[in-house]
């Protein structure tokens, strides 16, 4: 049993070497042919009857892939190496390192085509430049063209605020403990194992609703008084709410789960309800 | 003078204009501000104009976007870049003539006819080490950042060099590298002497 985990986890140490050699290859442009494609497929295949977890696969499946981009990068390879363009880069080397500068420049000067370009004023240009500065006007009064717009400063009222939906009419902290409350009663009705799907509980009659509500529960997982659980391979998201809020550990660290609240998904969501 | 032929020569006049005269950051003008200024035609124009260029050693250069073209569509042509470009070769004292110091110009020739060999990018440090064979170090660094300003090279946040708008414009990149590899290096020299 140990020396199976440990045999595991040396394929999965494999397979990353082997992913990282390639993404090596890949980004530093280095001869794709110094990585041996047979030898890497007997170390995939050799591990492969080891993988059953689903993200042992994924490894496995990053693995083959990288391979496959080295495969692409070396038939290039052979490609641009047929063509009369190519020349062995060893040699060109070799070549620069015997040759004096001179020569290389005479070699140069004979490829070397540069191109033409004049910069040069006419009369013309001149004496309409001329007549552009004598009807331009002073800086100054070009500025007062723009008088800054004089704005009368009151306070708002909350009534105003509330009207520009700046502000809902109760106040966050108590809109926040009712909507806790609204959790815990759709779990204890519809939850199962103290817990209840995140687009079931956010999702409402209006797409503008729905956001906010969302909004709210950002709110309740951030404070402690409900959490998120994720199972990645459902693509579910569940929210639990707590029955006491719970204070943030501060050893531990935070993580931001960005949802995406799109109206095509709200719709989705409301068309399945 | 016929009135075809003054129709040509106006042509003419306002392709030299557009060609010779910087009017953007990068020299040259696009196939398409040709026909806007010239005419549908404007291929003919440029031809005309090459041939009156080639006495005095100059010629119309077509940089493509997709590389070397043989017969490109009218689409292909709006947006390849024309420039005026010398038709022949320069000497080495007319090279330094116009700015360039002996050591950098065989420095953007290494450097060139290694990336060209490489397929048209390389690290950089690698470009660095092979000039640094024959250039002190902070030589070598200075000079392919002025090579990267003038756009001949471009550099990418991996530090990977590639060949430049201005290399594919000025440099027969083929030609360089066949030249080099064809070059008398001075150990053969020597054996044979």
């Amino acid at each position: 049993m140990q020396s199976g985990k440990r045999l595991t986890s040396i394929g999965r140490e494999k397979l990353q070497q082997i992913i990282e050699l390639c993404r090596s290859v890949e980004e530093r442009s280095v001869d794709p042919f110094t990585v041996d494609v047979d030898d890497i497929i007997r170390v995939i295949r050799e591990y492969f009857p080891l993988w059953d977890k689903p993200e042992d696969l994924c490894l496995d499946a990053e693995a083959i892939h990288s391979v496959a981009s080295v495969v692409r990068l070396q038939s290039e390879w052979v490609k641009r190496r047929s063509t009369s363009l190519c020349a062995d880069p060893f040699l060109i080397e070799e070549k620069v390192r015997s040759m004096g500068k001179e020569d290389v420049l005479n070699v140069f000067l004979k490829a070397w085509h540069p191109i033409v370009e004049l910069e040069q004023l006419s009369l013309h240009s001149l004496s309409e430049a001329i007549e552009y500065w004598k009807s331009l006007r002073p800086l100054k009064d070009r500025w007062m063209e723009f008088p800054m717009p004089e704005l009368e400063v009151e306070p708002a009222t909350r009534e105003e605020l509330i009207s520009q939906r700046i502000l809902r009419d109760k106040a966050f902290a108590e809109e926040l403990e009712s909507f806790w409350g609204q959790l815990k009663e759709k779990v204890k009705a519809g939850g199962a194992d103290g817990k209840i799907g995140y687009w079931n509980f956010i999702c409402a009659e209006t797409y503008e609703e729905t956001v906010h509500r969302a909004f709210l529960a950002s709110f309740l997982v951030t404070y402690g008084y409900a959490t998120l659980e994720i199972h990645p391979l459902e693509g579910e998201i569940y929210i639990k709410p707590f029955e006491r809020q719970v204070k943030p550990s501060t050893g531990r660290q935070l993580v931001s789960i960005p949802i995406l609240i799109s109206k095509e998904e709200w719709e989705k969501r409301r068309r399945g309800a | 003078m016929s009135k075809r032929k003054a129709y040509y020569a106006g042509k003419l006049k306002r392709a030299v204009h557009l060609l010779f005269f910087r009017r953007h950051k990068k020299p040259g003008v696009k196939g398409w501000e040709l026909r806007r200024a010239l005419g549908s035609d404007y291929p003919k124009v440029l031809k005309i104009l090459d041939e009156y260029l080639k006495p005095l050693d100059l010629q119309v250069k077509t940089v493509f976007e997709e590389g070397v073209m043989e017969n490109p569509s009218a689409e292909q042509l709006d947006q390849a870049r024309f420039y005026i470009a010398l038709r022949g070769e320069l000497t080495p004292k007319e090279a330094k003539m116009i700015g360039w110091r002996i050591d950098d110009l065989a420095g953007l020739a290494v450097t060139l006819a290694y990336l060209v060999s490489k397929g048209g990018k390389a690290p950089r440090r690698e470009v660095e080490a092979l000039l640094q064979e024959k250039l002190p170090g902070w030589r070598a660094s200075l000079n392919i950042d002025r090579y990267i300003r003038y756009g001949y090279l471009a550099e990418d946040e991996g530090e990977q060099l590639y060949l430049d708008w201005r290399a594919r414009a000025e440099v027969d990149l083929k030609a360089l590298a066949d030249l080099l590899l064809s070059a008398q290096s001075r150990n053969d020299s020597l054996i044979k002497s």
